[in-house]
């Protein structure tokens, strides 16, 4: 008898497969459609831990300290993701502002303050309090969440004032390019396991 | 080659929030407690509303200034497109090109792919499914490098701010040029792509 966690539905076609269990590195594509059905798992409960208490890390460094910094004849200025944020509210059109503050900031904010949650609790053996809440959450930010754009962003805009004056990236960006590799490791699909790892319980 | 059964054909239905495999009554995801649907509800309307705003936003988002720069006491404002041009002239094609495949080809791209899965869809053809399933995935793929644009002009105005010596402040066709952005990113999220596989099935529906 096979229980409903062994199959695999395609999401892309519907194909429906009997879970096998995949090495690192390995993955499996359905046949139908050749999407991605399951990657084999590269890092532990407590691996995945790590990495998010550094991207917590990460993500301060990358927020408190200026991403760019420039200079004009003796004048200089230098921006933060926030006060990029802010640059954008500006009357009609606040609403900007909002998608892009949502975009680089609020999403991978909660993205790991979220997995910090489930997490933590999963290396102790718990299901966290609010689980199901939070694991779905996280499956309704991940399209939002645009720090690798943010890094090409920072990158152009380099480029783009470096005709007109002198530019310098600071610290905020190293941190936040470190922070987009961190997210790419750590918020994929790879934590729906946590589903199985946990045996949260169906009703 | 085996092809594999269909849920459907099983009495199965995927939750798409955490992969479970419920039985295709269900209404609620007995795991994850959110709502399931053998298929997205009302897809192809949806999508074809959200795409077609999406398209109405694209024109003032390219006809209006996304930005405007004062330098040293000369202004001017710039759209997506001369900012391209711009670049391009000032010897910098590598960075022209990049920002005109970010907010030029990857809308179009999507508003051509998502338009002929729509009206293929609808036509139920058979004709290269497995293409038009990977062409999906694409455009699934590449949606939101349009936000690139937004990103550059919230960055460059905050950092050139010189009072009366030089300043660049956004103008109103980055909120439209955002809002296409946002919004065939939503349609193509609520674009259902096992509507391609139906057609192979002669009873849905």
């Amino acid at each position: 008898m096979t229980r409903p966690a062994d199959w695999i539905i395609c999401e892309h076609c519907d194909s429906v497969y009997l879970r096998t269990l995949l090495a690192k590195g390995e993955s499996a594509h359905c046949i139908r459609c050749s999407a991605l059905l399951e990657r084999g798992r590269r890092f532990n409960i407590e691996q995945l831990l790590a990495l998010t208490v550094a991207a917590a890390i990460l993500f301060v460094f990358a927020n408190v300290f200026p991403v760019i910094h420039i200079s004009l004849q003796g004048l200089s200025n230098e921006a933060t993701l926030w006060q990029s944020v802010e640059a954008l509210a500006q009357g009609r059109i606040t609403m900007i502002a909002l998608v892009a503050g949502i975009a680089i900031i609020l999403a991978p904010l909660l993205q790991i303050l979220l997995l910090g949650w489930v997490l933590g609790h999963a290396y102790a053996g718990q299901i966290a309090p609010g689980f199901k809440l939070c694991m779905r959450s996280l499956e309704h930010l991940r399209p939002w969440s645009m720090l690798e754009v943010c890094l090409l962003g920072i990158l152009v805009s380099i480029v783009k004032l470096a005709g007109m004056l002198h530019v310098s990236p600071g610290m905020g960006l190293w941190a936040m390019a470190m922070l987009t590799v961190l997210i790419l490791l750590i918020a994929g699909k790879d934590i729906r396991r946590l589903w199985d790892d946990l045996e949260v319980t169906s009703r | 080659m085996n092809t594999p059964p269909y849920a459907r054909e099983l009495g199965l239905c995927l939750c798409h929030t955490c992969g479970y495999a419920c039985s295709l009554d269900a209404h609620k995801c007995p795991r994850c407690e959110s709502v399931v649907h053998a298929r997205k509800t009302n897809s192809l309307a949806r999508t074809w509303a959200l795409l077609l705003a999406g398209l109405i936003f694209y024109i003032p988002a390219n006809l209006l200034p996304v930005m405007f720069t004062n330098m040293l006491g000369s202004g001017s404002e710039n759209t997506i497109m001369s900012g391209v041009i711009e670049f391009w002239k000032g010897g910098s094609w590598d960075i022209a090109l990049l920002i005109f495949i970010a907010s030029i080809a990857v809308p179009c791209v999507k508003f051509a792919v998502l338009g002929t899965l729509l009206i293929t869809c609808q036509r139920r053809s058979r004709w290269a499914m497995r293409e038009r399933a990977k062409l999906y995935r694409f455009v699934e793929l590449i949606g939101y490098w349009s936000m690139l644009d937004v990103l550059v002009v919230a960055l460059v105005a905050a950092l050139v701010q010189f009072r009366t010596l030089s300043s660049i402040e956004p103008r109103i066709g980055i909120l439209f040029f955002g809002l296409v952005v946002v919004l065939t990113m939503l349609a193509a999220m609520s674009f259902d792509p096992r509507l391609i596989w139906d057609a192979e099935v002669n009873d849905v529906r």
